[in-house]
């Protein structure tokens, strides 16, 4: 198989560890070659084309710059975020369709002695390329832990079906290609109806009660269709699901407890790895109880009494959690 | 030559080309001045109870040349960028990219009403600009400071969670080629300014 330009995005090395520690984990499994590409940079997210077009882009473009650089033949850059894949795409898209952007951005590109010219590289999801280049053939071959009984909720998020630039995924709202992997790992997947609706993106640091209501939707959603746990390809939304759960549950004095994690994490228990080498305890919402109901023992996350102690000097009432309750009494 | 520079009426009124800017500074094809009024777009948007106008309003506003009322709405701010308007809109206008545009409008001429969003972009855009990478660290401690300061004592579990947890770094990551990409957003910053 040809190796793919692998762009993590900043989420992977902070937030979103436990994706890519699991990627990392199930590469080899699946025959996946992966070249990081060289001193990437952030891709901009959602802010930076919110304030100026041409840096924004430029920013963004750099990264591909350096992928053709070290391209020796591959010609596809693959993104595990959802926000990445969509700016990346969304830059070698529309640097193509407007093409006095496509030159401003290579001016700009040229004070680094750089360049980029759009339709070079295809950008595409790490989800895609499992599904279409790997197969689920290949895939199921390498199960030797189904995860039978273990009810999953398919999330995927907005950035990732749509806008679908390249016309990729199956649908733009209820895409089947999560669904069908999860399935080929033995799950029990549930017929999620809000698989692709907003987790509230950057909200939760901007306009928090539009944030939770998102947020209560989706977990509400996922508890009424009796799910074990939810599944996301996107970090964002899962920082968004785990770490904000908590908050949303005292914003609405609910006491849902959904637990998130990437799809790439129950590839690798499918898989017989190891949960630790996984990237599992680093979740926020408690993922211990539903994968207890496979057999698989998820690690005490490191220092878990710290949080609970350090919170408490505040001196403030603080409202529990229903992770460091759990942490606490342990 | 576009039409409306002929018309006699769009040199009294500059905001009578309110449209054909907006659609002007947006990436790609905008295909604004393609909108149908039909309100697709606000029936698919999540968070349009949130908002001062539905995207549909908002885009009249523009047409209608309204610029202050269009740049001073929170409907930008309060967009998910979640695209849902974007696949269903009939006439396939970008939605998701405009209000990208007016976000970027609003913040040059001052006239977003709540500071909070546009501080929140610009403090965000400010650390990658300075290290290459995002700082998520540095980013809500500065952000939770100024804008949410009652919000911290019930984030702390949350936030000491990720520290404990390595989901977040105290100390920022910085790229090798941060002067290079210095040198780039500069050069990107001077043709934005000359258009």
């Amino acid at each position: 198989m040809n190796k793919y330009l692998f762009y993590p995005g900043c989420s992977m090395e902070t937030s979103a560890k436990a994706y890519y520690e699991s990627l990392m984990a199930i590469k080899d499994t699946l025959g996946l070659k992966l070249e990081e590409i060289n001193d990437w940079n952030c891709c901009g997210a959602t802010e930076y084309v919110g304030i100026s077009l041409t840096p924004a882009y430029a920013l963004i473009s750099r990264n591909l710059a350096l992928a053709v650089q070290q391209a020796n033949g591959a010609d596809t850059v693959v993104a595990p975020c959802s926000a990445c894949y969509l700016n990346l795409a969304k830059a070698d898209h529309y640097m193509a369709e407007r093409p006095s952007l496509g030159e401003r951005v290579n001016q700009a590109l040229a004070a680094g002695g750089l360049h980029y010219d759009p339709g070079t590289l295809q950008i595409r999801h790490l989800l895609d390329v499992i599904i279409n280049d790997i197969g689920l053939d290949h895939v199921k071959s390498k199960v030797v832990k189904p995860l039978k009984g273990l009810r999953v909720a398919p999330y995927l998020g907005c950035m990732v079906p749509r806008p679908d630039y390249q016309k990729r995924w199956s649908d733009h709202e209820h895409p089947n290609e999560l669904d069908r992997l999860l399935r080929a790992l033995g799950a029990e997947v549930i017929d999620f109806p809000l698989k692709t609706h907003c987790c509230g993106g950057h909200m939760t640091q901007i306009s928090p009660s539009t944030a939770f209501e998102l947020i209560r939707r989706l977990i509400s959603s996922a508890d009424q269709y009796k799910a074990d746990i939810m599944v996301t390809v996107c970090p964002m939304c899962q920082m968004n699901l785990d770490a904000y759960q908590a908050e949303t549950n005292r914003h609405f004095r609910t006491n849902y407890h959904m637990p998130i994690v990437f799809f790439t994490q129950l590839m690798g228990v499918a898989f017989g790895m190891e949960p630790r080498q996984l990237g599992f305890g680093r979740e926020l919402t408690d993922a211990r109880a539903a994968m207890a109901r496979i057999g698989v023992e998820v690690p005490e996350p490191e220092s878990a009494k710290k949080p609970a102690k350090k919170a408490k000097k505040t001196g403030l009432p603080m409202p529990q959690m229903p992770g460091s309750e759990q942490e606490a009494a342990e | 030559m576009t039409a409306s520079t002929k018309n006699p009426y769009y040199a009294k009124d500059p905001n009578l080309r309110f449209l054909e800017e907006v659609s002007a500074a947006t990436a790609g094809v905008s295909r604004l001045e393609m909108c149908i009024q039909c309100g697709t777009c606000g029936g698919s948007c999540p968070s349009a109870a949130d908002m001062d106008h539905t995207p549909r309003m908002l885009f009249a506003l523009i047409r209608a040349g309204m610029r202050e009322q269009a740049l001073s709405s929170n409907t930008p701010w309060i967009c998910v960028s979640c695209y849902h308007c974007v696949v269903r809109c009939p006439q396939d206008v970008h939605i998701a990219d405009v209000m990208y545009t007016l976000k970027g409008m609003a913040i040059r001429e001052k006239l977003y009403k709540d500071a909070t969003a546009p501080d929140f972009s610009l403090t965000f855009v400010d650390m990658v600009e300075n290290y290459g990478r995002s700082y998520e660290f540095g980013l809500a401690t500065r952000h939770y400071l100024k804008h949410f300061p009652m919000r911290l004592p019930g984030m702390a579990p949350m936030g000491l969670g990720m520290l404990s947890k390595r989901r977040m770094d105290i100390a920022p990551t910085r790229i090798k080629g941060i002067d290079q990409l210095k040198k780039i957003l500069d050069r990107a910053k001077e043709l934005e300014a000359v258009q």
